[in-house]
């Protein structure tokens, strides 16, 4: 077969980034899974509260503290998570070095909090079926926080080492700030259900 | 940042024989067996898990002729009660899930880049991965079947019989958990798929220029995404409820058993659509290609595939009729398992009207393709039949609903499937199967298939349950049973057929050349088999056939990729314009050390909740070593 070249692609940059890149949708592709995941979990949820009596089945409702500082410091690490992405979008080494410093930090908070979330159900796992299913979804987003923060820690050594001056490495930062708000907006309807829906 | 990058050699500026030559050095495989299990060509792997697939079928297939010795005169004692109930477990699961999806997988893996014109798939190193933890869940199900501690519980698995009050022991857990295995690597295989479509297509394959297989390939790839975490949440929260004492399934503590059929054929029927799209797929290619025209209807048949994909979310509840359902449920589920017949509808009479047009030729492909519409369709009818609440009432769990999903599954999805062995075989092996013993194959195949699966339904409206192992000799069931046994062996003949023909022509087949059928998709304008790197030059595509759109044997490619590192063309979405000059990962030893930490997790959390969280750690290592940059060419930018 004979072969007539019409296109000359010598020009291209060695890396797309952004939404052209495929680590983008791959991100997306992982997150839509785990959004539909925790869907499921949400619903599995409202299904169990349909049949029972009463809900929580024989419990008081969840204290509020834990759960909203949960919130509270999750969405306020919305911020610094914006701005590591933009400075991981300009490949500016030393502000990206301190941005993950501090989105590490942000992870280990809401973990260092979410301690004392378990036990703000007063259930648990193996009480009742809504014992089961809150530590299940509490379980699932901090296996989520955890990840993240693992992902987070091996990023940073990575932005210390030799390997950081590169357009790659930048990639990832700013997917692992995607990865982080998809972390960020699922919590919100679990919080809802979670804490506020046992209080109608 | 270095602005100035050393010059690095260019395709273009090399004749084509060194092009070929430099591109070998750089893509193909280290030597020894390190290197074939580093290896992420997503020709060799797709090429594995086919194999592996065939071997699951074939074994899948021994279960089968047991159950049809048992069965094939009344009180036999070949096989009792307990061991009955693994087998059908066994055959079902391994059909399921170790078959049928993968295989549909597999053969994406190996299409759908060399159709979009790319040079291996996105994230080659998790298509490692996935097959390496594919296979782990194969062995873990068959080992246990070796040690008489196979699941036994029936392929869905229904609480409360699956649940820790009735089913002690180990063997619902390792049901449980070869789920997550096949889950997890189908997921990995969806995402790869997804990516590869949306990024890695060759300039000038807008959407509307895609092939009907990589759509196909594409909505079954959604489907995955979707529908798949439910039947992870059900297998994990299964083995929960078993070892941790959670009561999602347990009535007395606020759980409910209807949760788990709700939540399983959530998963269960897109499964079906997920084994079936892909068959359309291939149907649709291999079709055009004997009736040496273009496909009659492409946007229909595009808008079915997306609409079966949609629809095939709004069916689940059909499997439930008889649990005892609000009325209005029921007629709104058998409502809308009516409207998936007519997706499935537009697709036959594109097909038929493809055929009509053209000037058919009857090769062993289209042979098992016309099979594929006939017995598809008797599928289909008895699949509108048992919409009906009524009707389903009187035939659930017979031998009726035995008979209606092996029409569809064997007819809508096996039949195809051979088709397309036969049909990209010379692209796979650079050989050609042997026309007459495939003809011999189709024909058992085919009257083997209806003589053993049409008496069943038959034998469903006489009122045989279906997992019996065995029955009084005063029913009158005996008769029929004897001549499905008799029959499956007609079809099993088939099948040896078959696998004598690849076995021989992988061998001594005739060469095939690059394109032996005069097809029009990408995959036909490289060599067969393909080299390591598909194609020397990226293709450019101006038209839907791009091999039938001039009429010399012309191709339009691209040039302007370096050839000491793995480079692909990065495209836009929409138009497949050009956007990056991307590198493709190299091989890698590190995604098999990772399915290797992962099984030992999955396992080792049948025992111990535990290793959950110890068992991670290996995982974290091997993710870190897999990702951990050592300096390769292709990790510049």
């Amino acid at each position: 077969m004979s072969r007539r070249t019409v296109l000359d692609v010598s020009h291209l940059p060695l890396h797309a980034s952004g939404t052209a890149s495929p680590t983008w949708w791959g991100t997306c592709a992982f997150m839509l899974i785990e959004g539909s995941g925790f869907s499921l979990a949400i619903a599995v949820y409202f299904y169990l509260m349909s049949l029972a009596p009463q809900w929580p089945i024989s419990a008081p409702p969840p204290d509020l503290l834990p759960g909203t500082m949960v919130t509270a410091t999750l969405i306020a690490s919305a911020i610094p998570n914006a701005y590591l992405s933009r400075w991981a979008r300009k490949k500016d080494l030393r502000l990206v070095r301190i941005g993950l410093i501090v989105m590490c930090a942000m992870a280990v908070l809401p973990l260092g909090i979410r301690v004392y979330e378990f036990p703000a159900f007063h259930v648990l796992w193996d009480d009742d079926a809504y014992g089961s299913i809150t530590w299940t979804i509490l379980g699932l987003h901090t296996t989520h926080v955890v990840t993240d923060l693992a992902d987070t820690i091996v990023l940073t050594c990575l932005m210390f080492s030799r390997h950081a001056d590169s357009a790659r490495r930048y990639g990832d930062v700013q997917d692992n700030c995607l990865y982080w708000n998809f972390v960020i907006v699922t919590w919100v309807p679990i919080y809802a259900s979670l804490y506020w829906v046992p209080r109608q | 940042m270095n602005q100035e990058p050393p010059p690095r050699p260019l395709d273009c500026e090399l004749d084509e024989a060194s092009v070929s030559e430099a591109l070998s050095n750089t893509w193909r495989a280290k030597p020894g067996l390190w290197g074939a299990i580093g290896n992420v060509d997503h020709k060799v792997i797709a090429r594995r898990y086919i194999v592996t697939a065939f071997v699951f079928l074939i074994l899948g297939g021994f279960l089968a002729l047991a159950m049809r010795l048992q069965l094939s005169g009344p009180e036999l004692r070949y096989i009792g009660p307990d061991r009955y109930n693994q087998i059908f477990t066994m055959h079902g699961s391994n059909m399921m899930f170790l078959f049928a999806v993968p295989v549909m997988e597999a053969m994406a893996v190996y299409l759908v880049p060399l159709m979009v014109g790319t040079r291996n798939i996105a994230f080659p190193r998790l298509n490692a991965y996935s097959y390496w933890v594919f296979v782990t869940g194969g062995i873990l199900l068959w080992l246990s079947f070796m040690l008489d501690a196979a699941p036994d519980v029936g392929w869905f698995a229904y609480v409360p019989l699956s649940g820790p009050e009735f089913s002690a022991g180990k063997r619902t857990d390792i049901w449980a958990q070869m789920i997550t295995f096949t889950e997890l690597s189908a997921l990995a295989i969806a995402v790869e798929i997804v990516v590869t479509v949306f990024t890695q297509r060759a300039p000038g394959m807008s959407l509307d220029r895609i092939p009907l297989l990589v759509w196909a390939m594409l909505v079954m790839a959604f489907l995955v995404i979707i529908a798949m975490p439910a039947i992870m949440f059900a297998s994990s929260t299964l083995i929960m409820d078993r070892l941790v004492g959670t009561h999602f399934y347990n009535p007395a503590e606020g759980g409910d058993v209807l949760l788990w059929q709700h939540v399983f054929w959530f998963f269960g029927h897109p499964e079906v659509y997920i084994i079936f799209l892909p068959a359309v797929g291939m149907v649709s290619t291999i079709l055009p290609t004997f009736a040496q025209r273009p496909v009659f209807g492409y946007l229909p048949l595009v808008m079915a595939l997306i609409a079966t994909g949609i629809l095939s979310f709004g069916l689940w509840v059909h499997h439930m009729f008889v649990v005892g359902l609000p009325r209005l449920g029921e007629s709104f589920f058998t409502a809308s398992s009516m409207a998936i017949a007519v997706p499935a509808g537009i697709q036959i009479f594109c097909w038929l009207a493809t055929l009509w047009a053209g000037r058919p030729i009857f090769k062993v492909p289209l042979l098992f393709i016309i099979g594929f519409i006939i017995t598809f369709v008797i599928g289909g009818l008895t699949g509108v039949m048992v919409a009906s609440v009524p009707f389903d009432t009187q035939v659930h769990d017979t031998y009726f609903v035995v008979a209606h999903f092996h029409y569809v599954l064997v007819g809508g999805a096996v039949f195809p499937l051979l088709a397309a062995v036969y049909y990209w075989f010379p692209k796979i092996t650079g050989r050609m199967m042997s026309e007459t013993l495939g003809a011999y194959a189709f024909w058992l195949i085919f009257i083997g298939f209806h003589l053993t699966f049409f008496p069943m339904h038959i034998l469903g409206l006489q009122g045989m349950p279906r997992r019996v192992y065995t029955y009084q000799p005063e029913l009158p069931w005996a008769d029929l049973n004897l001549f499905v046994s008799f029959s499956a062996l007609v079809l099993t003949a088939g099948f040896l057929t078959f696998f004598i023909d690849v076995i021989r022509s992988w061998r001594y087949g005739p060469i095939a050349g690059e394109n032996p059928w005069n097809a029009s998709t990408l995959e036909w304008a490289t060599a067969s088999p393909p080299p390591p790197f598909n194609f020397p030059f990226i293709p450019v595509v101006d038209d839907r056939n791009p091999l039938w759109a001039r009429s010399g044997p012309e191709m339009l490619v691209s040039a302007g990729l370096r050839t000491d590192r793995r480079e692909l063309l990065v495209t836009s979405v929409v138009e497949a314009l050009p956007v990056a000059r991307e590198s493709s990962a190299p091989h890698s030893v590190w995604p098999f050390w990772a399915a290797i930490a992962t099984s030992i997790m999955l396992i080792w959390s049948m025992f111990s909740p535990w290793a959950v969280v110890w068992g991670a750690i290996p995982i974290a290592i091997s993710l870190i070593g897999w990702f951990w940059p050592k300096g390769a060419p292709e990790e510049a930018a």
